[in-house]
């Protein structure tokens, strides 16, 4: 019974990790341009399919490369056509967008890359268990772990380390002075999409390897990723990595004993954070 | 430009209403679509009685819609064959979670607000969809249809006949939307106004803030599971995804649409967003695209819904 | 500033009003059908065309779809020119599909009424049908009650039951893979039955279900399912999953290796899972509700060569002969009988059997009086990394008749109540 508890435990960090990949780009663009966007599933969708596409030609390994840089270019590209027209009004809107490229999104992969499932397929090595008892940990989940901490990492040295980096959390923080400052804020809220897009566009290319690939790929993923930037603390990003494990943990070991409630666990973990600390667990105080 | 008298368009948005299963098939409609636009109008417009006249976003309102629906299918099913009888337990139901829920994030604002209430929405979604002993989970509750009220000297046949049905349905409508109306114009509203406006202000009046919030919230979750009973009997079906987030994303654009700041905005939004999903979605399988693409016009070019536009051209 | 909501834009709204009005109308116009001709048959189809289930809706579509260019090209229907119309019941909101099927029915006006994939549709599109008495087939939603507690009049079924399903492959796995089982159910009707319809079979053999887990429909990590199922060392895991779920499932088994140390089974399985898995995911002991490889069997050739035509290659599937079959079987009653009456024609289905090229499975089969659920042929086997062809996953070890596995109608709970 330990075993089992802690088998899911563990099981459960991985899945996290993948849900803070995931709501790591949320939080960037959320904390910058305050732009809550339930389109970044369908850019998670895009990611895993032109991963898809690029296989063939480039092998896993170079569609794990380009895919998330093309997703992000697209990004940017919405960004500039329409997010940015958005920003000082009212979130809503930026909501009804968002909600309307989703759409947008889910039909244009169904329209150009057909209803059906698609096979991913990875490379051998990496899909093999790594020890007969802990068959769980493959390769693959590895990699999407190692791969996870290395995002929070970059981003963590990019934000505290590089001008960028500085100037999107001085804009996080206080965006006109910023601007008074002679930021260009337009083209740092750019990059900053982009770069969240491009999280999401990994992210992509990894669901696609563990999940069936197809075009709603991204709906079932979106809702844990939110919960896991709540629970972090909106505005952290580490706090956004710990909400990720701290989900991931708490459904596994919650499927040992009531699986029924290995869903409904993570939003009464949230409802619970929100009325005790509604900053989150990391968040900063007297933000949003 | 002659102005007509005050109430003039509400007069003409309830002739339209009241009329409209005779005209609804000439246009190529038919009566169960008037039926949901006005059952889910009914649903955006309480969810704008907080969110338009009080400044709060919800954004789990689909889980007190959802109680409502069950309230009625598991009271018809199991309890008594009588609708009157359904429909109250439905309200009931929603409006007692929403009163527990309400005083526990009551202090809440924002983003907070909007999350917290996801939370505790998902948490009665998922209590609908995984508890298949009660609710049927994800199959949804059937075996159970609308009963005929019977009214002493009359019997109001809701099941057999759709165009009964409907007036049933408009009749609920027109009581709440009054209510609603009434209430927003007493001096109750007015406070929620306020606070909507500046709520430090509101504070240093002296106005308990708190409080006001709380009621708002319920009676928005009162009448948004009235409108989930409603929607119940037009289905004769109960179904968790009723209870989901996106069926309460599916609200706020409703209010978004047409306009949250206007009284009969979320009507107009909901009827938008349900004549055109109905529509489009007959004529091709990407009917997503289009959907998603009108959402985004309305953002660019409709910045204050569909009737915020229609009244700046009035004014110009 | 408390009274601006109401007072002023009041004034305007004799605008409002007036382009509120002409908008509602020129937005609805387009809703006006041009007059159609009585000459005309209707069948509508309420199926998923957006979301999980889309893929399996668009290919019982096309076989929808061929079925009424054949019966046209053969006189129609009591000679009438046949239409095929079709609504997206998207794959989860129920209410949508329940508005669809009264449009179809309401406005459109159509004579049949076929779907729906998703079985709690199927159920609610059901009540719809009967409600408004029209002939209805379902199409693929298997969950058992549809022909069994649920069961209408009006209402007929072409997938099988659940109960079918296991009951084909029950005896096979027992013998050759063993007596030991854990079954990793989806939560839902169709899992429970499936499971219920499989412990049934164990028990009456005298083996032991070790564990059983019930995961929620559309999960996407079955990690913890599959630790709990390996910890139980059971001889089979038993996948009760469908479309996308089973996908993730067995990826994801493959993938921790436990193909390799337990047999992987399950009751249905289609060959649009077998083709969205890389190839050393496509394992395991399973049944097929219909198979596009039948050498020995009439038509079935000429079928595939139509719907490849359609589909840019691609074989049919099961999905595709259940739209088929549906559409077909209205016309063949329909002209039959010479009438689109809903209860004679109900009446006269009863029993009734579909010809050979129309059936394009062996042992004939038809619709059972009781229960309205058509017994057809299931085919029992496993599927392989790449067959003789592209598209051949799958090796049929054995051919089951429909009515050696089906629950007598008496313990279906089905109770038929007669049209008023």
């Amino acid at each position: 019974m330990t075993q089992l508890i802690l088998y899911n435990l563990f099981n459960g960090l991985i899945i996290g990790a993948f849900y803070a990949l995931m709501a790591l780009g949320l939080s960037l663009i959320l904390n910058l341009s305050g732009v809550i966007n339930f389109a970044h599933g369908g850019f998670l969708a895009i990611g895993g399919y032109l991963a898809y596409t690029l296989m063939p030609h480039i092998g896993f390994w170079g569609a794990l490369a380009l895919a998330p840089v093309l997703t992000a270019a697209l990004g940017l590209m919405v960004e500039r056509i329409l997010i940015r027209r958005l920003y000082g009004r009212d979130p809503l809107y930026s909501l009804l967008l968002t909600f309307g490229l989703a759409f947008m999104f889910e039909d244009g992969t169904r329209y150009l890359w057909g209803p059906a499932t698609v096979p991913f397929a990875i490379p051998d090595w990496l899909s093999t268990p790594l020890s007969s008892d802990f068959f769980f940990l493959t390769g693959y989940r590895m990699f999407m772990v190692v791969l996870a901490f290395v995002a929070v990492l970059a981003l963590f040295l990019l934000l505290n380390r590089t001008r960028l980096g500085i100037r999107i959390r001085a804009g996080t923080l206080d965006l006109e002075t910023v601007s008074v400052l002679g930021v260009n804020v337009r083209i740092l809220r750019n990059l900053n999409f982009g770069l969240g897009i491009y999280l999401a566009g990994l992210a992509g290319v990894l669901a696609a390897g563990m999940l069936g690939l197809q075009p709603t790929i991204g709906s079932a993923l979106i809702m844990p990723s939110f919960v896991a930037i709540i629970i972090g603390g909106l505005g952290s990003l580490p706090g956004t990595l710990m909400g990720g494990l701290l989900i991931g943990a708490a459904s596994g070991v919650v499927t040992v004993f009531f699986p029924s409630a290995s869903e409904a666990v993570i939003y009464v973990m949230m409802g619970l954070v929100l009325l005790v600390r509604p900053r989150g667990l990391l968040g900063e105080e007297g933000r949003f | 430009m002659t102005r007509l008298p005050k109430h003039s368009t509400s007069m003409v948005v309830w002739l339209l209403l009241l009329t409209l299963p005779f005209w609804m098939s000439a246009i190529g409609g038919y009566t169960a679509l008037g039926s949901r636009v006005v059952v889910l109008a009914l649903a955006a417009m309480s969810l704008n009685f907080l969110l338009g006249f009080t400044g709060v976003l919800s954004f789990g309102h689909a889980a007190y819609f959802g109680l409502g629906v069950y309230g009625v299918g598991l009271t018809l099913k199991y309890l008594l064959p009588n609708t009157l009888v359904g429909i109250a337990v439905g309200v009931l139901a929603g409006t007692i979670a929403a009163a527990v829920v309400g005083a526990l994030i009551v202090r809440l604002r924002g983003v907070y607000f909007a999350m917290v209430t996801i939370a505790f929405g998902q948490v009665f979604y998922f209590i609908a969809y995984r508890w298949n002993t009660v609710t049927g989970g994800d199959d949804g509750l059937s075996g159970w249809r609308r009963v005929p009220i019977e009214l002493g000297v009359t019997r109001l046949d809701i099941l057999g006949n759709d165009k009964a049905f409907y007036y049933l349905v408009l009749f609920c409508f027109a009581g709440a939307v009054t209510a609603m109306a009434g209430l927003l114009a007493s001096p109750f509203g007015r406070t929620l106004l306020a606070i909507r406006e500046n709520e430090r202000r509101a504070r240093f009046l002296g106005i308990p803030v708190d409080q006001h919030i709380w009621l708002s919230w319920v009676t928005s979750c009162m009448f948004v599971s009235l409108a989930g009973a409603l929607y119940a009997l037009l289905n004769n079906f109960a179904d968790p995804h009723d209870l989901r987030w996106d069926q309460s994303g599916d609200f706020v654009i409703m209010a978004v649409l047409g306009g949250m700041r206007a009284f009969w905005g979320p009507l107009i939004g909901a009827a938008i967003f349900v004549v055109l999903q109905d529509y489009v979605s007959s004529q091709t399988e990407n009917w997503m695209s289009f959907i998603g693409l009108f959402f985004i016009l309305v953002v660019l070019f409709f910045p204050r819904g569909v009737l915020g536009i229609l009244r700046r051209k009035s004014a110009s | 500033m408390a009274n601006g909501v109401f007072s002023r834009n009041i004034g305007r709204r004799t605008v409002i009003k007036g382009a509120v009005a002409a908008g509602v109308v020129q937005f609805a116009s387009p809703f006006i059908h041009t007059a159609r001709a009585a000459d005309i048959v209707k069948i509508g189809l309420n199926d998923p065309l957006t979301g999980t289930y889309a893929e399996l809706g668009k290919n019982e579509q096309i076989g929808c779809e061929l079925a009424v260019e054949q019966i046209n090209a053969k006189g129609g229907i009591l000679g009438r020119k046949v239409e095929l119309l079709v609504e997206d019941s998207t794959s989860a909101d129920t209410g949508t599909a329940v508005q669809k099927g009264r449009k179809l029915i309401e406005r459109d006006n159509v004579d049949f009424l076929l779907g729906n994939v998703n079985s709690a549709m199927a159920i609610a599109l059901g009540q719809v049908s009967n409600e408004l008495k029209r002939l209805h087939i379902v199409t693929g939603g298997h969950t058992d009650s549809v022909t069994g507690s649920d069961c209408h009049w009006n209402v007929f079924r072409v997938c099988n039951t659940t109960r079918m399903e296991t009951n084909s492959v029950a005896k096979t796995l027992f013998t050759k893979y063993g007596k030991r089982w854990y079954f990793i159910t989806p939560d839902y009707a169709f899992g429970h039955t499936l499971q219920q319809g499989f412990e049934a079979s164990l028990k009456a053999f005298g083996g032991t279900e070790v564990g059983a887990d019930l995961s929620p429909l559309g999960a996407t990590d079955y990690s913890s399912y599959l630790i709990k199922a390996q910890a139980a060392n059971p001889d089979v895991i038993i996948f009760l999953h469908a479309g996308q779920d089973m996908i993730n499932a067995l990826k994801q088994a493959v993938q921790f290796g436990l193909d390799k140390r337990f047999h992987i089974a399950g009751a249905q399985q289609e060959l649009e899972v077998l083709n969205a898995l890389s190839p050393n995911a496509r394992i395991g002991t399973w049944v097929f509700e219909w198979y596009w490889k039948q050498p020995n069997v009439p038509h079935v050739a000429e079928f595939v060569a139509e719907i490849k035509k359609r589909t840019g290659g691609k074989v049919p599937t099961a999905r595709h002969w259940f739209g088929y079959a549906s559409t077909w079987t209205c016309a063949l009653i329909a002209n039959q009988e010479k009438s689109l009456d809903a209860v004679k024609l109900a009446k006269a289905l009863e029993g009734f059997k579909l010809p050979p090229e129309v059936a394009l499975m062996p042992n004939e089969p038809f619709y059972r009086a009781g229960d309205h659920q058509l017994m057809p042929s299931l085919y029992v086997g496993h599927a392989v990394e790449s067959g003789s062809e592209p598209e051949d996953l799958f090796h049929v070890d054995e051919v089951v008749k429909g009515t050696d596995v089906a629950l007598p109608v008496s313990e279906t709970g089905c109770h038929m109540v007669a049209p008023s």
